[in-house]
């Protein structure tokens, strides 16, 4: 379980790294290491050459706007959980990180690593769903910025092309007070969740549902918005039905099996932590009301 | 004798040096002109080798040389020698060092490259041009035992390599006469080792007189240079085989490996040393496994539950080969008919061939697997009966007067095995009341308002250890006045140093931090047998008693001299022999030593043999048998089928303690495993023999955090059979623990639930079962 052989380089700007980038035949970019590494060491990827991202200095960050929260694609999984602003304006983010890998993984996995590699039941490019993410790419040919949805191209494939790299990643921020539940189950702590589900509510002051996102994860191949049981929601009062029908959405996904879990299993999770998540956003979207 | 640190929860001495990343490991030894092997290994899982062509590898950077096994034929050939052979198996079915024509598992060594580096071996694995022909591959052992099954090796008529019996009393009349009678099938599924450190074996030729230094990360390091000796057509005497610090064991390192021998193969042929170090990717495909067993049997009770009889067989996946003879099987066969009297048992195991890696014990070998079925046979009695678990158990024990208790099996020799001492309803009561099985309903009704089903369970076991022969140790004054106890029993983290340390500095007066302990190397001590079958607290420990004795009664002897005093006025305390009474007449043992060590021309006391030394061979003929009871509690989501330990109480008693803190924690290890075994370890493979689960993404090894926390009392009984009165502490943990959460999870799932027969299971099943039971 040793890498392949590949040259490394170490760029210390972004110029540099886009010359690297229109330089090199078959390079990889190493940020966090922490998917990556593993699938040199199994020999899954051989590169002909590896592009460290970590000397880059201004590709990690956490800049708030009035309706935007900006992350540099180089901030630490750790640092987005440390982060108190993030933890005010979007608490889901912390909320659900608790749930990515290890202490020692998220020490150097970054939100960056995470959404280009986007393993199907990744928790950070499912938040980049559910706040309507955009990611600003960049490459030789100029820099341009993809939508979230059509960020997702498929089982552990992005949008983003040979030679290009993400920069960073906008998520739209919502109100003040909005509701948030995240739930997810797995099998050991730190696992990639079999089923995750993640919900953002936010109630009008005639107690009807004005806006809603939900978004499910490790049931496709990549992130899901149920955007038709966010349709059911919104307009609506709260009611244990009505949760209930929205969460079923869940369980018509067309789930993936794998050696452990059958699709079945799959989607009745998904049902699960949907209904769960949303259960918990109703809870505190009432109460900050 | 004083008695200040046998009994003591005395911290580990060895744990300083490990914790602070000093200890010496296989992969820290580094010698001159050290080249790398790796491995190239079967990616099927059974074929012929048809061709196998090196050149393009032998030309990548770094690569010295490519050994098959026919490069190899100067200095060895032909299948490995079995380790422990056994009269059913009329051959050894071994496999070579490297397989040159039939390979039967994924993962078998084909060839091996040697580099200046590992990542540069690695490299030139791809360029080896190999081509295996496909044969049928039997991928179970269900399907191995079927007619017209494949054959795992083709030249064997039948994948049934032997059926193992035992059986005691009258089986059919105890059945006929019982009032109930109650079958159920089983499948019992456990999984590898997963020591923290892999395998590792680095081999030193020594050109100018020929011999060959092999460090390895063993079990049985003894075993490994009596058969390597054997296979080189060596003399014992010329090959040395240390086993250093060993980051866990477990079992599966108990085992002579085709890599301890290529290894050493291949380091002859090229003369340099060779570093082999296992990766976990290896570990997963080429280290012994314990896998799948699948039972039918019959129990047969009275009226009022007690049970009677047991009856039925077994069919065991053995793996592609039997490089450890039938240990395995026997041990499950041997471990009937645990905690309980029974009239009457007749059993039988058929040991099936497979192409999936050969199996061999990890903890607790197959008697956690016995005390399976027997619990769930008990927890079936009750639920068909209505009846308490405890109650059913409780009636059915062999009882405290009864001891020692001859049971009717047969231990591995043929002998008669007669449990020694212990209080089996005592341990189970313990765990029932510890557990506050009294108030569990209220617990119950108040996680039901939770939405979660609560369940309570139990299991017993008994547990024979200390395996024989012997496991001997020397004892040695230094004319310093340190004391160095030498052993061929070799640690792979249970506090040996620690252990044998206490013994020796009881009986010879001197403080701990003066002993040292130096064990599992041949040129250190001539003799060992393996670090298996919780034996060497029994074994090394009664020998370190003996030899330490013998070199206290030395001291005396000789103090009695020098001081001219009475042996009887003596007494041995704080490093000194001073006379009874008159502390300042005495003289220290640094002193006696240095006389022993001699000088020149100086006579020494007429009578004594120099060296203030000794050593013992405790005769371990007997066993002693640790027992105990285990209760927890289960919360199940019936929602996901998540199921979560809350509680865990182990009563446990191997005999007289040497240790409480070492021994809490070999106990909640080995609870630990059981616990991933009931919930979590599953090694799967698919119908072509391939390994599905072969990274730690796919196996599931519980961490931390799935572990609830583990309550342990001890009962103290001591063995009668050895003077120090202990019994093995290393799997009694393990050995009920999967029987204990199968049972839990019953009892949550309810009456109306399946009776649970399995495990590993998974929260998908459980779920199932709760569909079942509101239907
Ligand atoms: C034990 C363990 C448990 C884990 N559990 C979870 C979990 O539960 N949930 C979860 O989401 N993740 C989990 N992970 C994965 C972890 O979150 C990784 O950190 C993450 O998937 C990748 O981030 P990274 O920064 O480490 O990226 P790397 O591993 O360095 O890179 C991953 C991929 O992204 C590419 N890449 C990285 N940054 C950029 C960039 N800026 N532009 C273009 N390409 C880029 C790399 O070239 C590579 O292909 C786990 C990892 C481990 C080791």
């Amino acid at each position: 379980m040793k890498a392949p052989p590949f040259a490394y380089h170490d760029p210390r700007s972004r110029d540099d790294l886009i010359g690297l980038l229109a330089e090199l035949e078959n390079a990889k970019l190493l940020a966090g290491g922490q998917s990556l590494v593993p699938m040199l060491n199994f020999r899954v990827v051989a590169p002909d050459h590896l592009i460290d991202i970590n000397r880059i200095p201004d590709l990690a960050g956490i800049r708030l706007s009035a309706d935007d929260v900006v992350l540099g694609a180089m901030t630490r999984q750790c640092d987005l959980q440390a982060s108190a602003d993030l933890a005010a304006s979007a608490p889901i983010i912390r909320e659900a990180l608790a749930h990515v890998g290890h202490f020692q993984t998220r020490s150097r996995g970054t939100i960056g690593g995470s959404c280009c590699h986007l393993d199907p039941a990744a928790e950070l490019p499912a938040l980049c769903a559910l706040f309507d993410a955009e990611f600003d790419v960049a490459g030789p040919n100029g820099a341009r910025v993809v939508k979230v949805g059509d960020w997702f191209k498929g089982y552990l494939e992005s949008a983003l092309e040979e030679r290009e790299y993400l920069q960073s990643i906008r998520l739209r921020r919502w109100p003040a007070g909005h509701g948030y539940g995240f739930s997810e189950y797995a099998r050991r702590r730190g696992d990639f969740a079999i089923a995750g589900a993640g919900a953002l509510l936010e109630f009008a002051k005639d107690a009807r549902i004005r806006r809603a996102a939900i978004v499910v994860f490790g049931v496709e191949p990549a992130p899901v918005r149920l955007a038709e049981a966010e349709q059911m929601l919104v307009g609506q009062t709260f009611s244990e039905t009505l949760l209930a029908e929205a969460a079923a959405q869940a369980s018509a996904l067309d789930a993936m099996a794998d050696v452990h879990v059958s699709a079945a299993y799959r989607r009745r999770l998904a049902g699960v932590v949907t209904r769960r998540a949303l259960t918990e956003a109703v809870r505190l979207a009432r109460e900050a009301v | 004798m004083s008695t200040r640190y046998f009994g003591a929860a005395v911290p580990r001495l060895e744990d300083p040096r490990l914790l602070a990343g000093r200890g010496t490991y296989v992969d820290d030894i580094v010698l001159p002109g050290m080249l790398h092997a790796v491995f190239l290994r079967s990616s099927v899982a059974h074929g012929r080798i048809r061709h196998l062509d090196s050149t393009a590898a032998l030309s990548m950077p770094g690569v010295r040389a490519v050994y098959a096994m026919a490069d190899l034929a100067g200095f060895g050939a032909g299948p490995m020698p079995a380790m422990a052979p056994h009269p059913l198996l009329k051959t050894p079915i071994t496999c070579s060092p490297l397989a040159s024509d039939e390979v039967c598992y994924v993962g078998e060594a084909i060839a091996m490259v040697l580099a200046d580096s590992r990542a540069e071996a690695e490299d030139a694995l791809a360029a080896i041009e190999l081509d295996i022909e496909h044969l049928p591959v039997v991928a179970n052992a269900r399907q191995g035992i079927a007619d017209g099954a494949p054959r795992a090796h083709s030249g064997r008529d039948s994948n049934v390599i032997a059926t193992l019996r035992g059986s005691h009393g009258n089986v059919d009349a105890v059945f006929a006469a019982a009032a109930h009678r109650f079958s159920e099938t089983f499948e019992i599924h456990r999984g590898g080792c997963h020591a923290m450190e892999c395998r590792g074996v680095v081999a030193a030729p020594e050109p100018r007189s020929g011999e060959l230094s092999l460090w390895t990360s063993s079990q049985s390091p003894y075993m490994v240079r009596r058969h390597l000796a054997t296979y080189l057509g060596h003399d014992e005497a010329d090959i040395r085989v240390t086993a250093p610090d060993v980051g866990g064991g477990f079992g599966p390192k108990a085992n002579v490996y085709p890599e301890e021998f290529a290894v050493a193969l291949a380091a002859l042929a090229c003369g340099h040393p060779v570093k082999w170090i296992e990766d976990r990717q290896e570990h997963f495909l080429a280290t012994t496994q314990q896998r799948d067993q699948f039972w039918s049997l019959e129990v047969a009770c009275d009226a009022a539950g007690r049970m009677l009889g047991v009856r039925g067989r077994c069919i065991h996946d053995n793996g592609a080969y039997a490089p450890y003879g039938l240990i395995l099987p026997t041990t499950a066969l041997a471990s009937f008919p645990g905690p309980y009297a029974l009239a009457a048992f007749d059993l039988s195991i058929d040991v099936v061939l497979t192409n999936l890696v050969p199996t061999s014990p990890v903890r607790g070998a197959g008697r956690p697997n016995a005390a399976f079925v027997l619990e769930r046979l008990a927890d079936t009695i009750a639920r068909r009966l209505n009846l308490p678990r405890e109650e059913v158990r409780r009636r059915s024990f062999v009882r405290a007067e009864q001891m020692p208790y001859v049971t009717g099996g047969k231990m591995r020799d043929g002998s008669p095995v007669a449990y020694d001492s212990g209080d089996y309803a005592r341990a189970l009561s313990l765990v029932v009341d510890k557990i506050d099985a009294a108030s569990f309903e209220e617990r119950r009704a108040e996680a039901a308002t939770r939405g979660r089903l609560l369940g309570l369970g139990f299991a017993s076991c008994v547990e024979d250890t200390g395996l024989g022969p012997f496991e001997g140790a020397s004892v040695r004054v230094t004319p310093a006045g340190k004391v160095v106890v030498a052993t061929g029993a070799a640690s792979q983290g249970q506090g040996h140093a620690t252990t044998l340390a206490q013994i020796a500095a009881d009986a010879l007066g001197v403080d701990l931090s003066q002993v040292t302990v130096k064990a599992a190397d041949s040129r250190i001590f001539p003799l060992g047998i393996s670090t298996i079958a919780s034996r060497v607290a029994v074994t090394a420990g009664s020998s370190v008693e003996i030899a330490a004795r013998k070199v206290r009664d030395k001291a005396i002897k000789v103090a009695a001299h020098m001081l001219e005093a009475g042996e009887h006025d003596l007494e041995i305390e704080n490093g000194q022999v001073r006379v009874v009474g008159v502390p300042d007449m005495n003289v220290p043992l640094s002193t006696i030593a240095r006389v022993l060590s001699g000088s020149a021309g100086v006579p020494i006391p007429a009578g004594v043999e120099p060296d203030l030394a000794a050593t013992g061979y405790f005769d371990a003929n007997q066993l002693a048998f640790a027992y105990g009871s285990q209760a927890c509690e289960v919360e199940i989501d019936p929602e996901t089928g998540d199921t979560r330990i809350t509680r865990y109480v182990v009563a446990h008693d191997c005999g007289r303690l040497i240790n409480p803190l070492i021994v809490d924690g070999q106990i909640r290890g080995g609870v630990v495993h059981g616990i991933g075994n009931a919930l979590f370890e599953h090694m799967r493979h698919d119908e072509a023999g391939q390994p599905l689960t072969a990274t730690y993404a796919d196996y599931l090894l519980p961490g931390a955090a799935e572990m609830p926390d583990i309550e342990i009392h001890h009962i103290e009984t001591p063995s009668p059979r050895n003077p120090i009165g202990a019994k093995g502490a290393g799997e009694g943990g393990t050995i009920p623990a999967a029987a204990c959460v199968i049972s839990a999870i019953q009892d949550a799932l309810g009456p109306e639930a399946p009776f649970v027969t399995m495990h590993p299971v998974s929260p998908e099943q459980i779920v199932e079962w709760i569909d079942q039971a509101r239907k």
